[in-house]
């Protein structure tokens, strides 16, 4: 069995901490939280230890893995103090704030021989998976532009509200959002993004953070395009994410449900037909262990737990590629403050 | 319970396949009146229960039906509560203490109100009964034989080991409003395994049911073998066309292999699609 405590228990919190008690491998040991009625909650209702301190937790635990799902400027403290102490991490999205704490965890990591995994869980999703499939075999060809974008309806009113209203605990929609599609768009791609410009991120009810980012970015190998993210956008139920690629074969779109494939020729070899080829997420998900909000929470955390057991470092969310993404934030807040 | 319910995710632009139909759907679906013409049109075929979430629409629909009390007489509703995603983006915004402020009535930092005490004592059943209370309120004085806890509840507590909310929803449910307990998951084996092991006698359960094992968790062999046991629970199936994945006639004929489920849902907005499921599953019943 692998123990395992969690730090913070917000809504990705409170999330984890239920896919992880479910899980056959692991043992959900310990919490920490500073919320009086989460504490009592906890204490009343469970068998899971419950701290205020994250140190004494894992001095006192002595957990073989821990979830560090605080507001983001915590991120570098709680992750370095854990990797100190031999514990796996898994560290909540974005990653961190100062891009030097960030270096610091992913070479304290790498020294130890620790697995890190940061939860960007699109990259468990099965339409996005097959997109980076479909895109490495060439399937469009030459691709020379991409769409990113997401949308949902988080700050809907002129009010003052948690963490992510706040600028310096890493709160914004181009952290919360945003992160989240350029996180993508590297994965999809396996290419790095460098270079942001025209960048503009507009306040539509917050006072003191952006609440969407337009943006024209660049990747290492050249290919451009445009991001569009918006979360006061109550045009959408909950969070809609989505990838266009054209490239001079075809073109790819994928959002959470669907993968449309359009191509210029036929590929018997891949089953696709010339034109418009649609597959769904239906065919390309695995059922997974629990379901608690959706496959891909689920498919995350077991992938984490099965790195700890094979002693897989290299793997597709490590903290060195969600460090990736936190560069390119800075490029964006860097160039619409220019 | 009957054999069939009529769902509402058509009505309220939930899609699992595609974003486009939500779309399509939203439109459609802009007029309350829209959602009384199908629910009559149901009605007309002889499908007389809605099963559907605490959205806020649904308020207009009751008061719709409490004016016009003799045509509804023999019209059920079986909610499902909460609303998630209005927790949910208030979570996001507000934190768990101004989600709660957000929805419990009353103030909860008022120690003099049910609510200020019940926060001030940590008394967490009856924080339960308040939000249960407050979702409620829309149906009173409709019929509600059944109320259904929502997956994502559900399955959190269930994660999370606390059962004892669990115990307690069945309790209150069956005081208060006179009506059955139910569960919708996502996780049905695991959930039959721990109603057993805490005293929870003969829960109707709502899962995902179809033959393509789509968000039937676990696998689909544990699923049939738990439909085909004589474990006490009373299945409903959801999700039989696996969002849209299947062709109706194998769906139907797939889910009416299990006779032990006892109800099947459905969501559909024309005459002829609820006629054809209707037609379909009362043809693979016998």
């Amino acid at each position: 069995m692998i123990k395992v405590a969690i730090i913070g228990l917000g809504k990705m919190g409170m999330s984890h901490c239920a896919i992880l008690g479910a899980h056959p491998d692991v043992e959900m040991a310990a919490m920490c939280d500073p919320d009086g009625l989460l504490q009592s909650a906890f204490k009343k209702l469970t068998n899971i230890k419950c701290y205020t301190d994250y140190t004494k937790m894992i001095d006192e635990a002595k957990p073989n893995a821990v979830f560090v799902v605080t507001p983001t400027r915590f991120h570098a403290e709680m992750v370095i103090y854990a990797l100190e102490h031999n514990c796996h991490v898994f560290c909540e999205k974005p990653f961190c704030i100062n891009h030097e704490d960030g270096q610091k965890m992913v070479a304290l990591a790498k020294a130890k021989g620790l697995i890190n995994q940061v939860g960007y869980h699109n990259r468990f999703i099965g339409t996005f998976n097959e997109m980076k499939r479909l895109l490495s075999i060439g399937i469009i060809g030459k691709p020379f532009h991409f769409i990113g974008e997401a949308y949902g309806p988080v700050v809907l009113k002129p009010k003052g509200g948690t963490w992510r209203a706040d600028k310096k605990s890493g709160g914004g929609c181009v952290m919360d959002y945003a992160a989240h599609v350029l996180n993508l768009i590297n994965y999809v791609t396996d290419n790095v993004l460098i270079e942001a410009r025209g960048t503009f991120m507009p306040e539509i009810f917050s006072k003191e953070v952006d609440d969407a980012v337009y943006s024209t970015l660049k990747l290492e190998n050249g290919l451009q395009g445009q991001l569009s993210v918006n979360w006061s956008d109550d045009t959408h139920r909950k969070m809609t994410t989505s990838l266009k690629i054209e490239g001079d074969g075809g073109k790819l779109e994928a959002d959470a449900t669907t993968l449309k494939i359009y191509i210029k020729e036929d590929k018997p070899a891949e089953n696709l037909k010339k034109g418009w080829n649609i597959k769904y997420i239906t065919e390309l998900t695995s059922q997974v262990f629990f379901n608690l909000r959706g496959e891909e929470y689920s498919a995350q955390i077991d992938h984490f737990v099965h790195c700890i057991k094979e002693g897989i470092t290299e793997h597709r969310n490590t903290f060195e590629k969600a460090l990736q993404t936190d560069f390119i934030i800075d490029k964006l807040i860097e160039d619409a403050n220019k | 319970m009957d054999r069939i319910l009529l769902g509402d995710n058509q009505f309220f632009a939930v899609n699992h396949l595609s974003d486009e139909k939500s779309r399509i759907q939203s439109v459609k679906f802009k007029d309350n009146q829209a959602i009384i013409n199908v629910l009559d049109t149901a009605m007309d075929l002889g499908i007389n229960t809605f099963m559907c979430t605490t959205h806020d629409r649904i308020v207009k629909i009751c008061d719709y039906m409490r004016q016009n009390p003799e045509k509804y007489k023999n019209f059920k509703f079986h909610p499902c509560m909460p609303y998630a995603h209005k927790y949910a983006n208030a979570m996001t915004e507000l934190g768990i203490v101004g989600t709660l402020k957000e929805y419990i009535p009353g103030n909860i930092f008022a120690v003099a109100s049910k609510a200020g005490i019940a926060y001030v004592r940590k008394d967490f059943p009856a924080l339960m009964e308040l939000l249960v209370d407050a979702e409620m309120k829309m149906f009173k004085g409709m019929n509600t034989p059944v109320i259904f806890l929502q997956n994502v509840i559900v399955d959190l507590l269930i994660g999370l080991g606390m059962y004892d909310i669990l115990v307690h929803y069945v309790e209150y449910i069956k005081k208060n409003y006179d009506a059955e307990p139910g569960f919708i998951t996502m996780n049905m084996p695991k959930m039959v395994d721990i109603c057993e092991e805490i005293g929870i006698k003969n829960p109707i359960i709502c899962s995902s049911i179809n033959k393509i094992g789509f968000r039937m968790s676990g696998d689909i062999e544990t699923y049939e073998k738990y439909l085909n046991s004589n474990r006490e629970f009373r299945p409903i199936a959801m999700q039989c066309l696996a969002a849209g994945a299947l062709k109706p006639e194998e769906a139907m004929e797939y889910v009416c292999r299990f006779p032990k489920v006892e109800s099947i849902l459905f969501g559909a907005s024309s005459r002829a699609h609820i006629q054809q499921t209707k037609d379909l599953i009362e043809k693979y019943s016998k």
